[in-house]
């Protein structure tokens, strides 16, 4: 007891937690990547690797990642280039600490959590523009360039479509718009209903919230950063070995992030109807994470890539518009109501 | 009837907007729940059709030693080497004739690109396809295969079909 006073250990054990679940978490989303892929085509996708269903594969892949050159290009910035990466999956690890699993199992429940997860999430803009601009590239820095103006762009939608959330429920922190989300809507008898927020008139704010967050993740349809037609890979061109793994991890761990903030905004977080939160809430939150991936690993297979102007064009035009409206009305009914 | 209930279709894709979005997404996700086409290639495999081009197959007796399929093969892969023998002559008195024996035959399947020129411009049908195709090496030089490897090919290769309007030999015409 005396131990877990001490705030540093418990920051230590939050911390330690935090990162071997998000990166087991990752490792699992990679798998399911390289499986629904391989189904999607009518493929079987790893096979072999660890014996049954080829599990291993995702670790093997890892181990060579490891094993290769840590290349670094003559003309690169070299102290940036490196450091790229790593900003790149601090911004994950900064989101992750406030996603709560359960009503007690949060590493930290902030009263500005989602304000929060957001400021923190949009440094992985300055890790893609760092990368792009050291490598001494020119598809490099174009990649860059586009990821930026991508990024930047797509903020703003993520932003406006978490304020409705943030009106209805009247509170800025995770565990706050979970409980919100929580309380009984109506009755039918004594039984009192709740509704998650998707399905309390947020569907276009989801959907707003997911369509950009994609594009933050810069996955397919919104991957022209890394085109890899247009400009080899765009800011990962120079990457090779553990820092290519970097990204990649911070790739599959920010899918896992974004999901996870979307499940908590907008689909009830750890709460699930007839099934108690504080026991079987880590495993309804990371299920409902995990249907989202499914669904962004679904698109990424489906859709081809937007030019670079449907894509700027359908964040200023469309959804930037529609969120805004979707506010307004949020606003307009809370008061009303 | 179905020409009607087609263009309705057409009219609702060009109204509601994405239409086509949600259309590859289903696609998708039947052929995700359906069972892969792969085969598990060791284990299991697939038949080649009989009319493959999986190897060529050689018919020592039919050669002649022409070397028109190694003039012709574009990329020079074919190596033949043979040399003449002194027959007797057909009927007493008459000239000695001669005959070439073929000593060596190789196709180098590393430079082969299976076009089946060879094939077709051999004059006494000593080459032919056989779908086999199981004959990779670890090494370049080991594709290189002679007279006796391409003769076993020749018993994997499959009867050809029946001329076009011809009978059976015996049938009724």
């Amino acid at each position: 007891m005396s131990l877990l006073d001490n705030v540093w250990v418990v920051l230590a054990v939050k911390l330690g937690l935090a990162v071997v679940i998000l990166f087991a978490l990752a490792l699992v989303v990679m798998f399911a990547e390289l499986k629904v892929s391989a189904h999607m085509q009518h493929r079987i996708g790893p096979y072999f690797a660890g014996g049954r269903w080829g599990w291993a594969q995702v670790f093997a892949e890892a181990l060579k990642f490891l094993q290769k050159e840590d290349l670094i290009p003559r003309d690169a910035d070299a102290p940036v280039f490196r450091l790229a990466p790593m900003v790149s999956l601090l911004g994950t690890f900064a989101v992750i600490v406030i996603i709560p699993l359960s009503p007690v199992l949060v590493a930290g429940d902030l009263d500005v959590g989602i304000f929060y997860a957001l400021a923190a999430g949009s440094v992985s803009t300055i890790a893609l523009l760092m990368a792009g601009w050291s490598s001494g590239n020119k598809y490099s820095l174009i990649g860059g360039l586009r990821a930026g103006a991508q990024l930047i762009a797509y903020e703003l939608p993520l932003v406006l479509a978490v304020v409705g959330v943030v009106i209805q429920a009247g509170t800025m922190s995770m565990v706050g718009i979970t409980e919100a989300q929580a309380q009984p809507l109506f009755h039918i008898g004594s039984v009192g209903i709740s509704l998650p927020y998707a399905l309390q008139g947020q569907v276009i704010g989801f959907v707003i919230f997911m369509i950009a967050a994609l594009a933050e993740l810069v996955r397919i349809p919104f991957d022209m950063p890394i085109a890899e037609s247009e400009l080899v890979m765009g800011y990962l061109t120079e990457y090779s070995g553990i820092r290519f793994t970097m990204f990649l991890l911070g790739e599959y761990a920010g899918m896992l992030a974004m999901s996870a903030i979307a499940s908590v905004l907008f689909l009830g977080g750890y709460h699930f109807w007839g099934l108690n939160a504080d026991w079987f809430g880590p495993f309804v939150l990371i299920g409902k994470a995990l249907i989202l991936v499914f669904v962004m690993i679904w698109f990424r297979w489906t859709w081809p890539r937007l030019r670079e102007d449907q894509l700027q064009s359908l964040a200023w035009r469309w959804l930037v518009p529609l969120a805004l409206a979707n506010i307004a009305v949020t606003a307009t009914l809370k008061v009303v109501l | 009837m179905s020409i009607r209930r087609s263009s309705s279709g057409k009219r609702l894709r060009s109204v509601v907007p994405g239409w086509g979005l949600f259309k590859g997404m289903w696609l998708t996700f039947r052929t995700f729940l359906r069972k892969p086409v792969t085969v598990m290639y060791p284990v299991e495999k697939e038949i080649p059709p009989e009319r493959a081009r999986g190897v060529i197959a050689l018919d020592v007796e039919a050669c002649t030693v022409c070397m028109l399929c190694a003039r012709e093969c574009p990329d020079w892969c074919i190596y033949i080497e043979g040399h003449k023998v002194q027959q007797p002559p057909a009927e007493p008195g008459a000239r000695a004739r001669t005959r070439s024996v073929l000593d060596r035959f190789d196709i180098d399947f590393a430079l082969c690109m299976f076009c089946g020129i060879c094939v077709e411009v051999c004059p006494f049908d000593a080459l032919f396809w056989s779908p086999e195709y199981e004959y990779s090496a670890e090494s370049l030089a080991d594709l290189l295969h002679g007279k006796e490897r391409l003769t076993q090919w020749l018993a994997t290769v499959p009867e050809p079909p029946a001329l076009e309007g011809s009978e059976p030999e015996g049938g009724e015409p």
